[in-house]
């Protein structure tokens, strides 16, 4: 083994020299930290793309779910709680970010316990957060039954009131019937036993009478596609945290000593997650 | 790298902590504020929902500032490396404003569209796309 050692410090050694031989080094950073960033802004791009193109097809649509509406479920039961359980997804993620800081800096102390420990946290989070997303999913698709193709979120455009109840029950003569506003969200339910959707009738202000129209269909798929791209970056810089985590435990950094450079590098990475989700959050679920 | 000592610097991570999600819990609250959750009825007024709009980006635009710069720590790099990352992301603005009037403009004409769709197409008498048969063509022309 020793012998591996010293062959592994002298390649480094003469890497450390013949990285850089364009004189004055103009960025003063190594050139894996530089192609990190140079990665992270082309990412930026492409989530930018998705980002714009979903706002695109918000503005070209009359009507649009309402964020608050739609994502108002959380486990254990609880209904009617908007945004709040994105909310602990946000937390999950920004306590992920602190913990993958403070690894950095226990790397630049060159201080291997300290980095695998609040690596493993970061990991942590992350698994948390993806978690909490599955759950999201499958919520959204078992229960509510929106798919890529199918939106039953749907929007009022004119007040009124409902001709029958949810389960497509005329209402008696007499009975209150429900009203609803021009803006207001609803979902279109599904019969268990026929697999029919149930769409509710209505007559409006106007005298006119219509059916609960399903949402802009674009809704479903810009939903999937957003958040599981971001889902998917959390799961490769999950991987890559483990990897990385556990050459770190193995003293592989030690011998580099170059102050956890490679801990730094899923470090930016690893920012740049939580970075798109407060841009993905933004958009998606606050405004 | 960094300019903080280390005990300086642990404390300045903890205070991103608290500093983000305050800021998060703040966004939350105005959103739903907008939406007419807090007060009962202030989603009728589109000043309180516009309003509420620019508060949440202006405070997501903060969030991603400081992860930028104190998290990711680009605060302490060279201005050229901040600048040739920062920069191309200005391109950015012109595209959010350029696609973002463009959904507008879909959704205007959408009307039109459907009308268009519904005419029944024009029997045409002559060939489309083609020449005027008056056309002067040289000889040589191929």
């Amino acid at each position: 083994m020793a012998t591996v050692d010293t062959v592994l410090e002298h390649e480094h050694d003469v890497q450390q020299g013949d990285a850089w031989d364009g004189g004055k080094e103009p960025f003063k950073v190594s050139y894996g930290k530089l192609m990190m960033w140079y990665f992270l802004l082309s990412d930026a791009f492409t989530f930018a793309g998705f980002l714009i193109a979903y706002g695109a097809l918000r503005f070209s649509s009359p009507t649009w779910p309402v964020p608050d509406f739609v994502f108002s479920t959380a486990p254990f039961g609880i209904h009617h709680a908007p945004l709040i359980f994105v909310t602990f997804m946000s937390f999950l993620l920004i306590i992920s970010s602190v913990t993958m800081v403070r690894a950095v800096q226990e790397g630049h102390r060159e201080n291997k316990n300290g980095v695998v420990f609040w690596m493993i946290l970061t990991i942590i989070g992350g698994l948390g957060f993806l978690g909490c997303q599955a759950w999201e999913w499958t919520n959204l698709i078992g229960t509510e039954h929106m798919t890529v193709s199918t939106n039953p979120f749907g929007t009022h455009l004119v007040n009124g009131e409902y001709l029958d109840d949810d389960h497509g029950h005329s209402y008696k003569d007499g009975e209150a019937r429900e009203t609803f506003k021009a803006g207001s969200s609803y979902l279109i339910h599904k019969d268990h036993d026929t697999g029919q959707w149930l769409q509710r009738r209505y007559i409006a202000e106007d005298g006119t009478t219509g059916v609960q129209a399903f949402g802009p269909k674009a809704f479903g798929g810009l939903f999937f596609f957003i958040t599981g791209f971001h889902g998917f970056h959390v799961f490769s810089g999950v991987v890559f945290l483990i990897i990385i985590a556990m050459n770190a435990a193995s003293g592989l950094y030690v011998k580099r000593r170059n102050g956890y450079e490679m801990v730094e590098k899923i470090g930016l990475y690893w920012h740049f997650v939580d970075l798109v989700w407060v841009f993905v959050f933004l958009v998606f679920y606050l405004l | 790298m960094s300019t903080l000592s280390y005990e300086a610097s642990k404390k300045r991570v903890f205070f991103g902590l608290g500093l983000l999600a305050a800021v998060t819990l703040v966004e939350v609250f105005v959103s739903l504020l907008g939406k007419g959750h807090v007060i009962k009825g202030a989603e009728d007024y589109s000043l309180v929902i516009y309003t509420a709009g620019i508060i949440i980006i202006v405070l997501s635009l903060y969030k991603a500032y400081f992860i930028i710069f104190e998290f990711m720590h680009m605060k302490y790099e060279v201005k050229g490396l901040a600048l040739s990352v920062l920069l191309p992301t200005a391109l950015l603005i012109w595209a959010i404003i350029a696609f973002f009037q463009e959904g507008d403009s879909w959704k205007n004409r959408r009307e039109q569209i459907k009308a268009k769709d519904a005419q029944p197409a024009e029997k045409l008498s002559e060939p489309q796309g083609m020449l005027p048969s008056d056309t002067y063509i040289p000889e040589n022309w191929l």
